[in-house]
């Protein structure tokens, strides 16, 4: 990586800035609806019932579950599908290395501007969430760090996979028994104590579950040192994933 | 030398009959996928995860609900509304996503359309395909419910022609819709349309959580209609007016395929 990668990063966020209207309701309208269905409507049942334990609301519990759930899932398929279109059917990749950007600064490029965005929709999630009643302590602006880091985690992960393929067919598997699986039992909408004893340690590998216990100690205000070691997992799952990625750019992007 | 001697050479290709060929388009996506089968048997596992987190996992928080005068426990409750909207999400996902593709970036139908298939048979092949692979998803759905003691009555095997009623329903207004699509920035509308339909459709919990105005607005969307009828089914609180829901998605079926039919024909043969 070079310091062109700024150059690839500008480029990333100058399509957004152009096109973001597209993709506004899935990225700012969609996770807003979740936490108004599950944290008011679901909420209120729980709420009656046996709750989520704790002192927290139910609406106080999944709203961080949720905040950073949406950093995986609305950037795993641009990750996916976005790199093989960069590769393959569109090819600006090709554009990009052409300049003096090389092949690492365009994967960097993608690493960082997905984290750029994910933390623009956390920011309005946590606005949206506040005013709902979903968060509990002055430290929540903590949990935008957890959507950054979970955003670049996945699209460094991701796009190191879809650079190598030669077609989408492994993408929506990953997606079906990946990325979704993740979602579901990563403490975002029950504890994970919850789940069978068995599954309980395997959690420890969910890279949300991380992302999900830092956003929730944030806008809960519980931060100790656990919520320091989480963050820690992250970054170093986004130092190791990098150098694989960047070796996968550089053989498919070398001219 | 007259046609019938050509034919008889095997030189071109018998006439197909114009009421089944559509059959064709329906055996392509059938052969294609038993090809790539992982891809169309993950599909069983999505609702089933769903039902798994939402269902059984927050279901322990939950507990009972109060449903039609008694209670049932949380995962029966949402089980009904998963089978609902998987029926729902499937159709819609094969007649906009999947047909837009073919037809814009595959260029498949330009294929199909060098044989003698006539684009009423794209469209009739491809609802048909849907609806094969949506009944699928919903048989296994429904076997999972009933193994997790999840379906209560034997009128949940009604259930089953319901939810490819459902899935239609769907399909036909979706095709309808997709032929007004101009790129894939418009996609963004299906999801604007869908998502909320699938969060607040009586799906995750009971209508009495609104408040009385809301509750009527959910009571007359598309996907209430599906939830309401699959979940007395699968509970047995059967009763006559449940028949209103199957003329509504039976409209829905009717309205689609009529403005799907018209435009389709235009769309395909520019």
């Amino acid at each position: 990586m070079t310091r062109a990668v700024l150059r690839a990063l500008e480029r990333e966020l100058l399509v957004f800035a152009r096109t973001w209207r597209g993709s506004a309701f899935s990225a700012f309208v969609q996770p807003i609806l979740f936490l108004a269905a599950m944290g008011l409507g679901l909420g209120g049942l729980v709420d009656e019932g046996v709750g989520a334990g704790g002192q927290l609301d139910y609406l106080e519990f999944v709203a961080p579950g949720l905040l950073a759930a949406h950093a995986l899932m609305a950037t795993a398929g641009e990750a996916l599908w976005g790199v093989m279109g960069g590769v393959k059917w569109m090819g600006q990749f090709s554009g990009m290395v052409a300049t003096p950007m090389t092949p690492g600064d365009v994967y960097g490029g993608l690493v960082l501007s997905a984290g750029v965005r994910a933390g623009l929709a956390a920011v309005a999630f946590l606005v949206v969430a506040a005013v709902l009643g979903g968060v509990a302590s002055l430290w929540a602006p903590l949990a935008v760090v957890a959507a950054v880091l979970l955003a670049m985690v996945t699209t460094a992960g991701l796009a190191a996979w879809s650079v190598r393929r030669q077609d989408d067919l492994t993408f929506s598997l990953i997606m079906r028994l990946g990325v979704i699986p993740l979602f579901l039992f990563s403490g975002t909408f029950f504890p994970v104590e919850q789940l069978p004893d068995v599954l309980e340690p395997v959690v420890v590998l969910s890279p949300l579950w991380h992302g999900v216990e830092v956003a929730r100690d944030a806008t809960t205000g519980a931060i100790d040192g656990w919520t320091a070691v989480h963050a820690a997992v992250l970054v170093a799952l986004v130092l190791v994933v990098l150098p694989i990625g960047m070796r996968g750019f550089e053989r498919r992007l070398t001219p | 030398m007259n046609v019938s001697a050509v034919l008889d050479r095997g030189r071109i290709a018998p006439p197909l009959d114009a009421r089944t060929r559509f059959l064709r388009m329906t055996e392509r996506n059938v052969v294609g996928y038993v090809r790539h089968w992982p891809l169309l048997v993950s599909g069983v596992f999505e609702p089933l995860l769903y039902l798994l987190s939402i269902g059984i996992g927050v279901g322990a928080l939950v507990g009972d609900v109060a449903y039609a005068g008694r209670t049932v426990p949380y995962e029966t409750f949402v089980a009904s509304g998963m089978l609902a909207t998987a029926a729902m999400n499937g159709a819609v996902f094969d007649t906009t996503f999947n047909f837009f593709i073919r037809l814009k970036y595959a260029k498949l139908y330009d294929a199909v359309l060098a044989t003698p298939l006539e684009p009423r048979d794209v469209a009739l092949g491809e609802v048909t395909w849907a609806l094969l692979r949506g009944a699928f998803y919903s048989t296994a759905f429904l076997v999972t419910m009933a193994l997790l003691g999840m379906a209560e009555s034997w009128w949940s095997l009604a259930a089953l022609p319901v939810t490819v009623l459902i899935g239609a329903a769907f399909a036909s207004v979706g095709l309808a819709g997709s032929t007004f699509m101009r790129s894939f920035l418009d996609f963004d509308f299906i999801n604007l349309a869908i998502t909320p339909m699938f969060l607040f459709s009586a799906t995750f919990f009971p209508l009495s959580e609104y408040p009385d105005g809301i509750a009527w607005v959910v009571r007359l969307t598309p996907l209430y209609q599906g939830v309401a009828l699959c979940r007395a089914l699968t509970t047995g609180e059967v009763e006559l007016g449940l028949l209103v829901h199957v003329a509504y998605l039976a409209a829905m079926v009717a309205v689609g395929v009529a403005v799907a039919g018209r435009r389709i024909d235009a769309l395909l043969r520019r």
